[in-house]
């Protein structure tokens, strides 16, 4: 009981102290900024920890924070070659092949107006449907391998990085295609020194969106189907087993591997669209 | 968009998706057509099964132009021919009782019902967080980064924890996949409706300040509407996701009400006719749900003189 | 003329199908440009000056009459790099340094990397941007990224110029300083310059020659020859002769209806 009390007057303090921090007069640094997120994250961190062994919540519905981290620093091996599996081999096989392909497509909807205009709207269409769904197709074409996992994630990655290639390629004013034939400039010229260089904070709005795509694609793929290791894999079966603490030892690496992934991806954006207004603070 | 620019265009696409796909479910399936051949007595080339096993299912459709008919009628195709989908769509949607269990509508309906729950329940929560985010700097500072780093995150991944969580408890049926429904359409609408709140420029909030008005009234004069096509935006987004999370939902239990079960029993049966056709299901109705809130949309922002 | 003509239209025709019917953006438009000469075009919207300006740049094609460029069609000038088109903004590329950007058309027409280099170097001292060439676009002010966007347009020595409203974003006090400007730069270079504008004091103090025109259908009302010297000051814009040819200009506009 007495963790419970804790818990809350935890919660008051966390509360008034980022009241006071965000209304301060150094409210705008860069300090305060990342502190305020971070006391109120640790905060239901802890609170996570006091409200479940006051309640004295069961693990096998809600583990503490510190009974997770124990067992992810027990299962260390499983993890890597769970994270392996999922993300290095069906996540990123599968965003690379995607994307690739979305790329190429691209290049030959640009080119000929026809196709764009009968594409487009059949892309936006798919890129909204649940593609997860079609795993259990692709299970049975490319086996429980890997490969079926990374072509979910080729399907799921590929529509919305088409959609935003092409708008991002049609993404120039008249006046700077003209300009383009004022100095009768060829077709690959233009698309090379305007076009690429103006479509690239469309293409990576869309990688970044795709990243998020491909984690979860590869994961619940392995809902449908998986051979002894994967992320997916390993949270079904634990769910099965009930030992939730590995649930969530799977989940945190999830999490951490999908923000690392997304992190990278925006980190090469601000350097790449370095010129766009939304990275000129 | 002009219909009839896109409506052409858009038509040979789909038909040449179409072709495609008659075309591709030949190799797709002959390898299983020349083995019933063969058992009927029939001519096949090459006439050994282990060679067959072990070339492309190209080769062998250009050496077989006899059985292409049949690698388009088999019973558990590879890869299911249109005309077979649309057959068990039409079976189980329209030729059945719709309260039976081989009906796809009672599986919809399933399947429905908990996205639209959940759906409510998210954009409910998602748009009062954001009202307190915009209004609130501590709120603001302490969840928005939150929020916005949830979307790098896999939360499908947290789906069949859940479910079973929650059964243990005695919570079971539609509540725990309206709860992943919900948990996935929050944040999107969060960070959309945040995102509109405060889309009005600086010298629209300045004309209110010299008419003395307050927070309540610069929220429903200005913010709420200026907000509603970010809002929109982020509903589409939404509703997919949160179809998406119902029927993830329905795989951890071995469910077996619900499109996502459907797709999960058809996958350990073999029955690629039933896989195929709860797929198109779920296409439909997901292209459904977004065509009411598109509709929605259209209406809102016509009334509002927003219309594009 | 003494001079070679240049460009030369004979009964132009423009006429635009849009939603509405027919639009006759051009009517009978008949004029021949000199070497060297600084033609202006005035005229309130719709009147086809900008129009005809782009027809000489082949980026719209009439519809009847002839033109000539250099002796060319415009289209075989445009392939030929006969002209520097400068835009009403100066759409100069964020992601490109200044110096990057003026290098833009000479990396399409294929000039060496020296080349390109000495060219940059000497049409931005040409435009007193000596300096500037390794900032980005908007860390300049509005007459600063104009001026850049002339440069560009000069970089590859084309023998014509061709200006659409270039100053009319800009503020009365830039539009001064950037008027002197592109007079002494046309008195250094020689070009022939095409120049689309809706002031006045504008047309009139940069010209040799000023075309007025007037909309629906699109037509030249006069061509006034300025009686104005080459070197000229900022003050000239205050003597009578000025005031005389600006005064026949207002009439021509007059004429055209411009003022209805």
């Amino acid at each position: 009981m007495i963790l419970v009390i804790a818990a809350l007057i935890l919660w008051a303090l966390m509360w008034t102290l980022n009241v006071r921090l965000a209304n301060g007069d150094s409210a705008g640094s860069r300090t305060v900024q990342l502190l305020v997120p971070f006391i109120f994250g640790l905060t239901l961190l802890v609170m996570w920890e006091l409200l479940v062994r006051g309640l004295r919540v069961p693990t096998v519905v809600l583990p503490a924070p510190s009974v997770i981290v124990e067992r992810m620093s027990r299962e260390g091996p499983t993890l890597w070659v769970d994270f392996q599996q999922t993300f290095l081999k069906g996540a990123l096989g599968g965003y690379a092949i995607g994307v690739t392909a979305a790329f190429l497509t691209a290049i030959l909807v640009d080119r000929f107006d026809f196709l764009r205009r009968g594409i487009l709207p059949v892309g936006s269409f798919v890129a909204a449907l649940p593609i997860v769904g079609t795993a259990p197709i692709l299970v049975m074409w490319y086996g429980f391998d890997w490969h079926s996992k990374a072509a979910v994630v080729v399907l799921m990655v590929f529509f919305p990085m088409l959609v935003n290639i092409v708008a991002g390629l049609q993404d120039t004013s008249q006046m700077q295609r003209d300009l383009m034939k004022t100095y009768a400039a060829s077709y690959w010229q233009g698309f090379l020194k305007l076009r690429l260089p103006a479509a690239m904070p469309f293409i990576f709005n869309g990688l970044k969106i795709s990243s998020t795509l491909a984690m979860i694609g590869a994961i619940v793929a392995e809902f449908f189907g998986s051979p002894i290791v994967g992320m997916g894999f390993r949270i079904s079966t634990s769910v099965g087993q009930l030992s939730l603490d590995m649930v969530w030892a799977e989940i945190v690496v999830a999490a951490l591997a999908g923000s690392a992934f997304y992190g990278v991806v925006a980190l090469i954006e601000r350097r790449v669209t370095f010129w766009h207004p939304s990275q000129r603070r | 968009m002009p219909m009839t620019r896109t409506l052409l265009p858009v038509l040979t696409v789909v038909l040449a998706i179409v072709a495609f796909w008659y075309l591709a479910a030949i190799p797709m399936n002959i390898h299983f057509a020349l083995t019933t051949a063969e058992r009927a007595g029939e001519v096949v080339t090459p006439d050994d099964a282990a060679t067959r096993r072990g070339m492309g299912g190209i080769a062998l459709a250009v050496q077989n132009p006899g059985q292409w008919a049949d690698t388009w009628a088999q019973d558990k195709p590879r890869l299911p021919a249109p005309h077979q989908v649309v057959a068990e769509l039409w079976q189980t949607t329209v030729m059945q009782n719709v309260t039976s269990k081989r009906s796809l509508v009672y599986h919809g309906w399933v399947t429905l019902s908990a996205t639209v729950v959940g759906f409510a329940i998210g954009t409910g929560l998602g748009i009062l967080l954001a009202i307190g985010i915009v209004h609130f700097r501590a709120m603001d500072m302490s969840v928005m980064p939150w929020a916005i780093a949830s979307q790098t995150i896999p939360i499908l991944a947290i789906a069949p924890m859940i479910i079973v969580v929650l059964n243990s408890v005695g919570v079971q049926g539609l509540v725990p996949k309206a709860i992943i429904s919900a948990y996935l359409s929050f944040f999107p609408v969060v960070v959309g409706m945040v995102k509109g709140l405060r889309s009005p420029d600086a010298m629209q909030f300045d004309l209110l300040k010299t008419y003395n008005a307050s927070r309540s009234e610069t929220f429903w004069k200005l913010r709420l509407p200026a907000s509603a096509p970010y809002l929109f935006a982020s509903l589409k987004v939404g509703i997919a996701a949160s179809l998406v999370g119902a029927i993830v939902g329905e795989l951890p239990t071995g469910a077996i009400r619900g499109l996502g079960a459907r797709l999960l029993t058809g996958s350990y049966y073999g029955q690629t006719v039933q896989i195929w056709s709860a797929l198109f299901a779920t296409a439909i109705l997901a292209a459904g749900l977004v065509a009411i809130v598109a509709g929605a949309e259209r209406l809102t922002l016509k009334r509002m003189g927003l219309a594009r | 003329m003494t001079q070679p003509t240049v460009i030369e239209a004979k009964n132009l025709d423009l006429t635009f199908e849009t939603a509405d019917g027919p639009v006759q953006a051009l009517k009978d438009v008949s004029l021949a440009i000199g070497a060297g000469e600084f033609v202006s075009f005035i005229g309130p919207s719709g009147c086809g000056k900008t129009t005809f300006l782009r027809c000489i740049a082949a980026l719209e094609q009439p519809t009847g009459g002839t033109l000539t460029v250099n002796g060319m069609s415009p289209e075989a000038a445009r392939k030929a790099r006969a002209y520097g088109y400068v835009f009403q903004a100066a759409g100069l590329y964020p992601w490109r340094t200044i110096a990057k950007n003026i290098r833009l058309p000479l990396e399409i027409m294929g000039f060496s990397r020296e080349e390109q280099e000495k060219r940059v170097r000497d049409v931005l001292e040409l435009v007193d941007l000596s300096g500037f060439g390794g900032k980005y676009p908007w860390q300049l002010s509005g007459g600063m990224q104009q001026r850049a966007s002339i440069a560009r347009a000069l970089s590859f020595d084309a023998d014509i110029l061709l200006m659409d409203e270039p100053f009319g974003a800009l503020d009365e006090i830039v539009r001064d300083h950037l008027n002197e400007e592109l007079l002494k730069l046309w008195a250094r270079t020689g070009k022939t310059i095409g120049f689309v504008t809706h002031s006045i004091p504008e047309a009139v103090y940069l010209s040799t020659r000023i075309v007025v025109m007037s909309p629906r259908p699109g037509r030249i009302t006069d061509v006034i020859e300025s009686t104005l010297p080459k070197e000229r000051p900022l003050d000239i814009r205050d003597t009578p002769e000025f005031l005389e040819i600006a005064h026949r200009v207002r009439d021509g506009l007059r004429a055209g209806h411009a003022y209805d």
